[in-house]
């Protein structure tokens, strides 16, 4: 190897340069661009070596580009030398021609299929070397139509006498499955033999095999749920034999396949008594068992307790599941407490009463330093949280929200006003809780919390002063957090007098004096951290408490006059209204300034601005209001036709009772869609057929549209139709041109013809029909009366 | 199931990669890119898994590599952290003194036939 590095680089024998001396070239260059100079001379002496077409040393060619492939080098130029080395039948040959087939030829390459018949050839060849190269290549790369097209050979290698065949070939169907999912007919029946292998590998891959099959087929699903009891067996042997050198791991018996059979009977077992039932002991037994001091031992506890969550278990099973679960969480390692707090977050839906005994633990992985840790921690938390036990934990979240990232804070934030939303004891705790949640982490909650706490406190009468005292020394520490200066604004303003007063019987009595108040507003409305929708609270609690303090109004008036000219649109609006409103209206200012009475939830908008809020009081006062003097103009109407029924031909049946028409007739201002109403035929003699078909449009309730169609289905025309029709003389009709006077025989285009009928005093409809024509060389004349209109055509 | 295994090394370069399901090379790139950012910047204290997009990602450190496994949800994550070091050990076992590249040393890795992870699932640990 190391005589390589003492020949000339200029001689030109490098065909033969081996490919261990080509590492030791790469490995020896100092710099990236002299690799790159290296790399790029050899690929010249392989190109050339490939056109040249030595098959002597075409393997060791391909065998330094799959080198230099791996390095990130273009090799594509390879591909075709991959092909004729498969079909050499030297065993180096097919030995790299496979590998490089692997590596640069997959499927999205054209040359790919080619390999289909090589693959072919060595699979019947009976050489185990050469059939399992060939079973690796289809295993790995195989597309499709390579799957389909060998699926039988594979299939027949399946129950060959050569374990290291078998094994190739037991991988090689599991990914023919995942290519071509019609193929399990063909791999279904090997499997119940293959269950009695040994061989721990070929077993693996069996199982495998029998997973991928029942995922994706119901059939193979019932098929396979006979083997459970096998399964079960094989399982037992596995967990209760002694040591084992060969499968040992941290001495559990071959973990990796204890899982994949237990990832099984999950399969199997799911939504399924009868197999559940088998299973139970074994699951009970192995989770009882084994050895949990190492990693091994836990993977596969880990798997007993996906498995048992998610079959048909016994009580006392589950039981024990989450129990396991419990003590994963008081392990030292780190992963397995991930896993418990993931799994334990699947089962609070379905076993809430198990896990909550588990709370206390889950609460301490709230102090945990890594991150994705304590936000599983925090789900669950959230998840486990009831009304027994909601101030304890509250306390625990809040005390977490201080020293959370600021990633978790958000969801922690919204998580314990959900909480406190659902399971609130007393209003007072919702408004302490609340109100501390936006202390700490005021930035982060959601939207609708301000307005959802106003509506809190507004609703909860008894709890106004204490709310306003609290809010008031909240405010004086700290006016940056902006949903709560934005919830004390409003309450100042609406509780000021309260504030002043300062006789909460809850806390220490404050003693406020009227100017720090308005000092304090002033003061949120000039910081540079209050957002405009804030200064527009502490404006709009300023004008209120022009009213709700004794003293006189200067102060507030000339603040409010400054903001007159203030750049923000809104401000300078509100600001302007009012001014407008201490100058103008003053005697009008007592009244609007009122308290806001409470408002339902979920109904108008709470909002923070007594004027908007007395403008949707109002406006839901208003809205009952319109639709009574509707109904009295109904009345009228109703008047009307009961009135002079002697111009009507037929007096309207209408009932007069205004309670009955008024359920019968539409509102004029909230039409309905319209109904579409049924067509009718009025008319058929030897094939002509007439049809009517009705249009109310919705714009105006009065009209109707009426088409009326001909058909003829007969063996002769019909000539010369006309159409006339006749209503009663409170009705107005308009005909309109007929689309044609012939109607074609054996069902031609048939005849159309529209008539507009105006109906203003809403009288039930009439319509006759007079129709003549030829037909069958005579003329016909028809006249009748529709019968069986239906009542919406004029309703 | 898994869908990629990396081994990273300290500095952030990928020194083996295989994806078990096809992904472009640009967006291997960028995958590997974010999966090593992920992985390094992890302290000690913290667990072995973490979730990216829609894998969850299980790594473990030797020395100056990282090995990186992608899998979907349906796997079993301790299993899988066991799996990475049964395959260190047989690594070990058949090429004897596993360590990371230096300049002047000959990297087994490099030399590894990748018909070792032929298929993308357990059994993949029967190797050739």
């Amino acid at each position: 190897m190391r005589n390589g590095s003492l020949l000339p680089r200029m001689v030109a024998s490098s065909s033969s340069l081996k490919l261990q001396d080509l590492i030791q070239e790469i490995r020896e260059a100092k710099t990236e661009a002299q690799e790159r100079e290296v790399i790029q001379k050899e690929c010249a002496h392989i190109r050339a070596s490939f056109r040249d077409g030595d098959p002597l040393h075409r393997h060791r060619q391909l065998a330094k580009l799959l080198y230099v492939h791996l390095l990130g080098y273009p090799a594509h130029f390879g591909q075709m030398e991959c092909l004729k080395l498969i079909a050499s039948p030297r065993f180096t040959d097919k030995r790299v021609g496979y590998l490089g087939a692997m590596l640069l030829l997959d499927e999205r390459q054209d040359a790919h299929l080619l390999i289909t018949n090589s693959i072919k050839n060595d699979l019947s060849q009976g050489i185990q070397a050469v059939q399992g190269l060939a079973l690796c290549t289809l295993s790995a790369t195989g597309s499709a139509e390579m799957c389909r097209d060998l699926a039988t050979e594979v299939e027949k290698l399946l129950l060959q006498p050569s374990a290291y065949v078998r094994k190739k070939a037991v991988l090689t169907a599991v990914h023919m499955i995942r290519k071509v999912p019609e193929l399990s007919d063909i791999f279904l029946p090997p499997c119940a033999q293959l269950l009695h292998e040994h061989h721990h590998g070929i077993l693996m891959g069996t199982i495998t095999l029998i997973t991928e099959l029942c995922e994706r087929s119901p059939v193979a699903l019932k098929h396979f749920r006979k083997m459970v009891p096998q399964l079960v067996h094989i399982l037992q042997t596995l967990v209760t034999t002694g040591y084992c050198t060969e499968h040992s791991i941290s001495g559990v018996s071959d973990p990796f396949l204890q899982v994949q059979i237990l990832r099984l009977l999950r399969i199997l077992g799911r939504n399924h008594e009868e197999s559940s039932e088998t299973m139970n002991d074994l699951l009970a037994q192995v989770a009882t068992n084994t050895d949990t001091s190492r990693n091994a031992g836990n993977a596969v506890l880990f798997e007993t307790v996906l498995t048992i969550m998610d079959i048909r278990s016994a009580a006392g099973l589950r039981v024990l599941a989450v129990n396991i679960l419990g003590r994963f969480l008081l392990n030292s390692d780190r992963n397995i407490r991930y896993v418990a707090l993931t799994s334990l977050l699947r089962l609070a839906q379905s076993d809430h009463s198990a896990v909550q005994r588990h709370r206390p633990t889950v609460v301490e992985c709230l102090r945990e330093p890594d991150s994705s840790l304590s936000r599983r921690a925090l789900e669950l938390s959230l998840a486990l949280v009831n009304s027994f036990n909601v101030r304890a934990m509250t306390q625990e979240l809040q005390g977490f929200l201080e020293s959370c990232p600021p990633d978790l804070q958000a969801d922690c934030a919204s998580g314990i006003l959900l909480a406190a939303e659902r399971f609130a004891p007393t209003k007072r705790w919702h408004i302490d809780t609340t109100l501390r949640v936006l202390m700490t982490a005021g930035t982060h909650v959601r939207d609708d919390t301000v307005a959802n706490l106003t509506q809190l406190i507004g609703g909860a009468q008894e709890l106004h002063a204490y709310s306003v005292c609290r809010l008031y020394s909240a405010l004086t520490e700290d006016i940056s957090q902006q949903p709560l200066v934005q919830v004390a604004a409003w309450c100042i303003g609406e509780y000021g007098d309260l504030l002043l007063e300062g006789s909460c019987e809850e806390i220490e009595p404050l003693q406020v004096e009227e100017e720090e108040v308005l000092a304090l507003l002033e003061r949120v409305l000039q910081s540079h951290m209050s957002l405009p929708a804030t200064r527009g609270y502490a404006l709009t609690a300023l004008v209120k408490l022009s009213t709700r303090l004794r003293g006189d109004n200067n102060r507030i008036r000339q603040v409010v006059s400054i903001y007159g000219s203030c750049l923000d649109m809104e401000l300078q609006q509100r600001a302007v209204e009012y001014n407008t409103l201490f100058r103008k209206y003053d005697h009008m200012r007592a009244a609007i300034l009122e308290k806001i009475p409470l408002v339902e939830r979920g109904g108008s908008q709470v909002d923070e601005e007594a004027k908007e809020s007395k403008e949707t009081a109002q406006l839901s006062e208003a809205a009952p209001v319109p639709t009574e003097p509707q109904a009295s103009k109904l009345l009228d109407l109703l008047h009307l036709l009961d009135g002079p029924s002697g111009d009507a031909q037929h007096p309207p049946p209408l009932d007069p009772t205004p309670g009955g028409a008024l359920i019968h007739v539409n509102l004029p201002f909230a039409p309905p869609p319209p109904a579409p109403i049924p067509n009718l035929k009025v008319f058929e003699r030897e094939g002509l057929q007439l049809n009517l078909s009705f249009v109310r449009p919705p714009g105006t309730p009065t009209l109707l549209l009426i088409t009326v169609t001909a058909t003829n289905t007969s063996g002769g025309d019909v000539t010369h139709f006309i159409c006339q029709a006749a209503v009663p003389k409170s009705f107005q009709l308009q005909l309109q041109a007929p689309s044609g006077d012939t109607v074609p025989a054996q069902g031609g285009l048939p005849m159309t013809q529209l008539l507009r009928i105006l109906n203003p005093k809403k009288a039930p409809l009439r319509l006759k029909l007079r129709l003549t024509y030829n037909h069958f060389g005579q003329s016909v004349q028809e006249i009748f009366e529709v019968n069986n209109l239906p009542v919406e055509t004029w309703q | 199931m898994i869908k990629f295994f990396l081994m990273v090394n300290k500095q952030g370069q990928t020194r083996l990669s295989k994806y078990y399901e096809h992904v472009e090379i640009n967006k291997r790139t960028l995958l590997e890119t974010e999966v090593i950012k992920s992985c390094l910047s992890r302290s000690n204290e913290q667990c072995s898994f973490i979730e990216y997009k829609d894998f969850k990602l299980i790594y473990r450190q030797y020395a100056a590599l990282f090995i990186v496994v992608g899998v979907n949800d349906t796997e079993n994550e301790m299993a899988i952290y066991e799996f990475i070091h049964n395959f260190v050990e047989v690594l070990d076992d058949y090429f004897s003194r596993v360590s990371g590249p230096s300049h002047t040393q000959a990297s087994p890795y490099r030399a590894a036939s990748p018909t070792c992870f032929q298929a993308g699932n357990q059994s993949s640990r029967c190797l050739c």
